[in-house]
């Protein structure tokens, strides 16, 4: 069992703060991915649970012992590097084997944990090779094995798949989902890639400039983000988002946007916001749609007449750019049909689905 | 056609081939004179016009040195061949031991004044060595160090320090922090990741560093001469003195005596030379 927590962890160099006292609780055996944008915290808060970076406050405990002080060593973790990181005059066998060496582990052990490691990934016919003769894929794959013989508490992986291309990057995606899988382990993930972590996680925390911005599933960083920057930063495409003006409109509170449609806002919002006030309204580009050719129904909408300026074919669905709210808006046509650039069509405004926020803080109006 | 592009036309390529036989032949020619000479006898060497391949093979030359000869007392070659290799092989120990923790110190760690010791470092090679001879003769001789091995193991360890600081920094700095970080993380401490990853990664470099302390000992003359008087430190360059008396030169002697000092240069380089492999740290990062 290891659940891994972080209590008020800071970590400064110097005089400069990058990591300002986050608190995370991981449970045993979730898959828990750091995401965010270069220079957010995340890469250093791994950093610091792998004992590669001293912490500056705060505790972090795996299991029931608090490793602050402890070396990677002692913590029994095991890493995946974005550059891999194997040993290069060491064959993949030794490799693989070399922290079970180091642990003083009976050779019969040894070859039998490697051999194990090496039929879950599909290393078999590349044991005796070195690194430099390995594609990229394998030696991931064999990275991928190095932390798995060891059977570690703790499973953290730097921007594992960063140096794939892309399709193999989905390919790997898929083995790490599986390999997690199949090695009950706890997991701590960190990637720049918002896809990733929607595939993979059990849990998102997406992390801006050193602070958490929201923990949540999939499914509720996706749909209930908390502020304006979780909301463009999970998606894609990204969530439209259009400044608007707080109004009424025959006794109901309406926000005027830039071009002057007015938008019904939902009633869980009435109560937080007043007459007058800026606000930041946010669809997904599937909440904006072609009439026909949306998720939605036609009921509680916003039907807007708009010319499209430039159509994406994706094959299962096309990606509109159009104007709206004074701004360059992204809409989603499901079960397309050709659209030449100049067309008028008529959109809907899923107003189920919207999301509000304050203009000044960024925070959700929403409950 | 002509190679990977380059557009040179034939009678250029014939241009530089012969430039660079040249160019060889200039290099070369010492040294295989020098060879040549100590396998030939006197009497050739100062002959004219120049008699380019010996008429007559002999070790005579080889046989004078170590006292086998009847016309002529030997030189206590085994003593300087001794005090050579006892210099030559501590002084290069030392350096390669001292220079690869702070090789490795300068490519890891940051800390206070590091960019302006480096450069003292590199300043350090800037001075002539003879121009230290003076000062070091002073200094050696009121603290006791002239004619010992000692005296010339420390002036050694000093030249060739900074240089092994200043190679094998760049083979660190090649050696990606990751593999350290990896071993780590795989149990074990700072000092086997050191051991067991990154030594082995930088060898190639270590032995590069390595030749270039030995020879810089082991060839090493304008020092050696001055701190130097007797059989007791005496080492292989300046026992070549010897065969130099107030009007005549013993060029045979003397060249008898080079190639001795050449050969285990030589050996040395043949059997280092397998760690010379560049290259090793490819492969391990990134794909």
């Amino acid at each position: 069992m290891a659940e891994v927590s972080l209590k008020q962890v800071v970590k400064r160099y110097g005089n400069v703060e990058i990591v300002h006292g986050i608190d995370l609780d991981i449970a045993h055996d979730e898959f828990v991915v750091l995401v965010g944008p270069s220079g957010c915290g995340k890469s250093t808060t791994l950093r610091m649970v792998a004992g590669l970076e001293e912490i500056s406050g705060g505790t972090i405990a795996i299991g029931d012992r608090v490793v602050n002080h402890l070396p990677p060593r002692s913590r029994n973790i095991s890493m995946v590097f974005q550059s891999y990181a194997l040993y290069p005059h060491m064959t993949v066998r030794e490799n693989l084997g070399f922290g079970l060496k180091i642990a003083r582990e009976s050779d019969a052990v040894v070859t039998q944990r490697v051999n194990e490691a090496a039929e879950i990934l599909g290393l078999g016919p590349y044991m005796d090779r070195l690194p430099a003769n390995l594609s990229g894929g394998q030696r991931q794959r064999v990275a991928m094995g190095r932390a798995i013989v060891r059977n570690p508490d703790v499973f953290l992986f730097d921007e594992p798949l960063s140096n794939l291309d892309a399709k193999l990057r989905g390919q790997m995606r898929v083995e790490i989902k599986k390999l997690h899988q199949r090695v009950k382990t706890t997991v701590i993930y960190v990637t720049h890639d918002q896809v990733e972590a929607m595939t993979l996680a059990d849990r998102i925390v997406i992390m801006r400039d050193g602070h958490i911005e929201q923990v949540g599933t999939p499914a509720e960083v996706f749909e209930r983000p908390v502020n304006t920057f979780v909301a463009g930063f999970i998606g894609s495409p990204p969530m439209n988002q259009l400044d608007a003006v707080v109004g009424s409109e025959a006794g109901r509170a309406v926000a005027t946007l830039s071009d002057g449609v007015r938008v019904p806002l939902p009633a869980d919002v009435l109560t937080r916001v007043a007459a007058g006030q800026d606000v930041v309204l946010g669809f997904r580009p599937e909440s904006f749609a072609p009439a026909g050719h949306s998720l939605h129904g036609d009921e509680n909408t916003v039907r807007v007449q708009r010319t499209v300026s430039i159509a994406e074919p994706l094959g299962t669905e096309t990606i509109l750019f159009t104007d709206f709210g004074g701004r360059e808006v992204q809409a989603k046509m499901l079960n397309p049909r050709p659209v030449r650039s100049g067309e008028l069509l008529e959109f809907t405004l899923d107003l189920g689905r919207l999301h509000v926020f304050d203009k000044t803080t960024g925070r959700s109006l929403r409950a | 056609m002509s190679r990977h592009g380059t557009i040179e036309k034939p009678w250029q390529r014939w241009l530089i081939r012969i430039g660079v036989f040249v160019a060889m032949v200039i290099l070369c020619l010492p040294g295989v004179w020098v060879i040549l000479t100590a396998f030939r006898p006197n009497i050739e060497v100062l002959a004219r016009p120049a008699i380019w391949i010996p008429q007559q093979w002999t070790l005579d030359n080889f046989a004078r040195l170590f006292g086998y000869s009847s016309e002529q007392q030997g030189l206590p070659v085994a003593l300087y061949f001794r005090n050579s290799l006892v210099i030559s092989l501590t002084s290069t120990l030392v350096a390669i031991v001292v220079g690869m923790a702070g090789g490795y110190a300068f490519a890891r760690y940051s800390f206070r004044g590091k960019a302006t010791l480096f450069l003292g470092f590199m300043l350090s090679r800037t001075v002539p060595g003879v121009a230290l001879s003076l000062p070091l003769f002073i200094i050696w001789s009121r603290i006791g160090l002239i004619d010992t091995s000692w005296g010339l193991i420390l002036v050694y360890m000093a030249v060739n320090i900074p240089f092994t600081i200043w190679l094998t920094d760049g083979f660190f700095r090649q050696i990606p922090v990751d593999l350290s970080e990896a071993a780590q993380i795989d149990g074990c401490t700072p000092w086997q990741a050191f051991w067991k990853v990154e030594f082995p990664l930088a060898r190639s470099g270590l032995a590069s560093a390595a030749i270039f302390a030995f020879l810089t000992s082991w060839n090493e003359y304008a020092l050696a001469s001055q701190l130097t008087r007797t059989t007791a430190s005496k080492t292989m360059p300046v026992g070549l003195m010897d065969f130099t008396a107030q009007f005549t030169v013993d060029w045979t002697g003397m060249s008898a005596m080079a190639v001795l000092i050449i050969i285990p240069a030589l050996v040395l380089t043949f059997i280092v030379q397998k760690h010379l492999i560049a290259g090793l740290t490819f492969g391990g990062v990134k794909g």
